[in-house]
């Protein structure tokens, strides 16, 4: 039980990776960027060649990585998203399904639909610690997460870009009136998201040990239960969320569910929005019209 | 209403004429048996996609989970036409599977569909797949992940011509009557259709509710059509195949989303061999017309004979 507490930790860890670049895009431009999930696939074959054909340090391709990957997510929005930033949400949405296809079918295009191994860059210790046990590997995972976190918080909440950021999010038009960039502001959080889903992808590689094009459909798709969990917008939310998610899929597989696990996952999201639509650290705004 | 009764004959007309034309061309065996065959697959995603455009194009939201539905209708016309294999039994199932498919929408839908937002696309992404997981999970009641094979082919392709034309005519006429011009307020501004009256959660819940029957229709001509289910067949890819049509054919067009459905349907049969390419082909012209043509292809243009003959009687004056 314990062991299960701690492996749900893991792919906890993970989730809220993802969740925080779901949650900072909604936050700034109230898109549920559905190509998020393909970042982070584009990540695990990214940190996937670097490590294979370069032989590069695993720390070292972890960092390349995020910053491909980042430049990837400002690239996307550039081209697909900044067109539409005036029109319906619907349209928005249509095109972030196709970004999202693309990603995914391209990859299938140029790679092939089969999963490769993804390379041992860590040689895996155990260490036994009474009745738990973990693994190098994961310890990594929740080190590396948890580090990332504080920085994106630290990034947020003490340097002049997060005080745009937030700015931007509360109202485009005034932070752009008092002077800020809101374009910049915008691809800046595109890169930051997209980073942190990269780094997620490798992370995930390294501990599965598989990297293929349509990986990131269903992570997507839990990390984006685990914002609206946590209280979509809210950065502190999606890292609870994330690790709420992943503890409960662990749990769901535990007591013998886990045929339906995925099924647990959009249950909660159903539960929640009959429940408590904010999420936990929500606050209900009441819209002016 | 004398205009209005000659572009009911004419609509009468077309239709009839068309269906003419089809039956003449396949009782003399001109179009072949592998063309009637797609021919009735496209029939299968205009009902489909007139599905998807009643929520996304008419109303406004955002629904990823048609293929869920379609699953429904699917399996119950595969389950109850293994008990009771005749044409009554084909029909009950199509019944019970709009009956099914109506409460699992009401069920997602009115959680979702209170709130502002596009959480309706996430939450329908979800139920769909928790209907294929509970079919997985289902037994020998659904035959797991291996599917039901061997039911009887019910749908020829005067039904599905028939069902097609139905389903038109009914969902046109209800985007006409005052419900429907509720929807349209709705996908408009929803603070200002609010203000004038619309209970606007219960017009979005009931337009789910519409589309969900009408692809649990979908669904069951599919089964009758295909002859086998495999829970595989209704993943989210199916969903984005009918939203591509309803996008490209154009926001809040039937007539639109139907021309969508038979291009398409025919551009597919020559790019089966290259699926992979299909899907990037698609994905792109999607990201495309979104950004240059936000509407669709024909946005809501429809095509109508009542202004082609007032457009006449205008001229004529």
């Amino acid at each position: 039980m314990l062991q299960q507490l701690v492996n749900g930790l893991i792919l906890g860890s993970v989730y809220a990776l993802i969740a925080l670049g779901y949650t900072m895009v909604y936050g700034i431009i109230k898109l549920i960027n559905f190509a998020h999930g393909d970042l982070y696939m584009m990540g695990a074959f990214i940190g996937y060649y670097l490590i294979n054909s370069f032989q590069l340090n695993f720390f070292l391709a972890l960092i390349l990585t995020m910053v491909l990957t980042a430049c990837l997510g400002v690239l996307i929005e550039f081209l697909a998203y900044r067109p539409l930033r005036n029109s319906t949400k619907i349209a928005a949405l249509i095109t972030a399904i196709g970004v999202s296809f693309f990603l995914e079918y391209g990859m299938v295009y140029l790679f092939g639909a089969n999963t490769r191994a993804f390379p041992q860059a860590l040689e895996t210790v155990k260490y036994n610690l009474g009745p738990i046990s973990v693994t190098n590997v994961q310890l990594t995972i929740l080190g590396v997460s948890i580090f990332l976190m504080v920085a994106l918080q630290f990034i947020v909440q003490k340097t002049k870009m997060g005080k745009a950021m937030r700015a931007v999010s509360v109202d485009s038009d005034a932070a752009q009136l008092m002077g800020i960039n809101v374009n910049s502001t915008i691809s800046f959080t595109f890169a930051l998201g997209s980073a942190l889903a990269g780094a997620a992808g490798v992370l995930i590689g390294l501990y599965y040990n598989s990297v293929e094009p349509l990986m990131g459909m269903a992570p997507g798709i839990k990390a984006f239960v685990a914002a609206v969990l946590g209280g979509i917008g809210i950065i502190p939310g999606a890292a609870l969320g994330g690790f709420i998610i992943g503890l409960l899929e662990t749990l769901a597989i535990t007591i013998g569910l886990s045929s339906y696990r995925d099924a647990v996952v959009y249950g909660i999201l159903i539960v929640i929005l009959l429940v408590r639509p904010a999420g936990i650290l929500g606050k209900n705004v009441k819209e002016k019209v | 209403m004398k205009n209005n009764i000659k572009s009911i004959i004419a609509w009468l007309v077309l239709v009839s004429v068309i269906f003419g034309i089809l039956s003449v061309l396949i009782s003399s065996g001109l179009i072949g048996f592998y063309y009637v065959q797609i021919l009735m697959g496209i029939g299968i995603s205009i009902i489909m996609a007139l599905g998807t455009n009643l929520v996304l194009g008419f109303s406004g939201q955002f629904s990823l989970g048609q293929a869920g539905f379609m699953a429904i209708g699917a399996y119950a016309t595969a389950i109850m036409t293994k008990a009771n294999p005749t044409y009554g039994g084909f029909y009950v199932s199509i019944i019970i599977g709009c009956v099914v498919a109506a409460l699992v929408a009401l069920v997602v839908g009115i959680p979702t569909l209170r709130l502002k937002g596009d959480y309706l696309a996430i939450a329908t992404l979800g139920v769909s797949e928790i209907i294929r997981i509970a079919i997985i999970n289902g037994g020998d009641f659904t035959n797991g992940a291996a599917g039901l094979t061997g039911i009887l082919p019910f749908t020829n392709w005067s039904l599905v011509f028939f069902f097609v034309v139905g389903v038109a005519i009914l969902l046109l006429n209800f985007l006409r009557s005052s419900f429907g011009r509720q929807v349209i307020a709705v996908r408009e501004n929803e603070i200002a259709a609010e203000s004038m009256g619309v209970n606007t959660t219960q017009v979005k819940v009931t337009v789910f509710v519409i589309a969900a029957i009408v692809s649990s229709i979908a669904g069951s001509l599919y089964v009758g059509y295909i002859g086998t289910v495999v829970p595989k067949d209704f993943t989210i890819m199916r969903s984005i195949d009918y939203l591509i049509i309803a996008v490209l054919g154009g926001l809040g067009s039937m007539t639109g989303t139907i021309l969508a459905a038979i291009i398409l349907g025919f551009l597919n049969m020559f790019l089966q061999n290259f699926s992979d390419l299909r899907m990037i082909i698609y994905s792109l012209a999607l990201i495309l017309v979104m950004v240059f043509r936000p509407g669709g292809l024909l946005g809501t243009w429809e095509l109508t004979f009542s202004s082609f003959f007032k457009k006449k009687a205008k001229e004529s004056k």
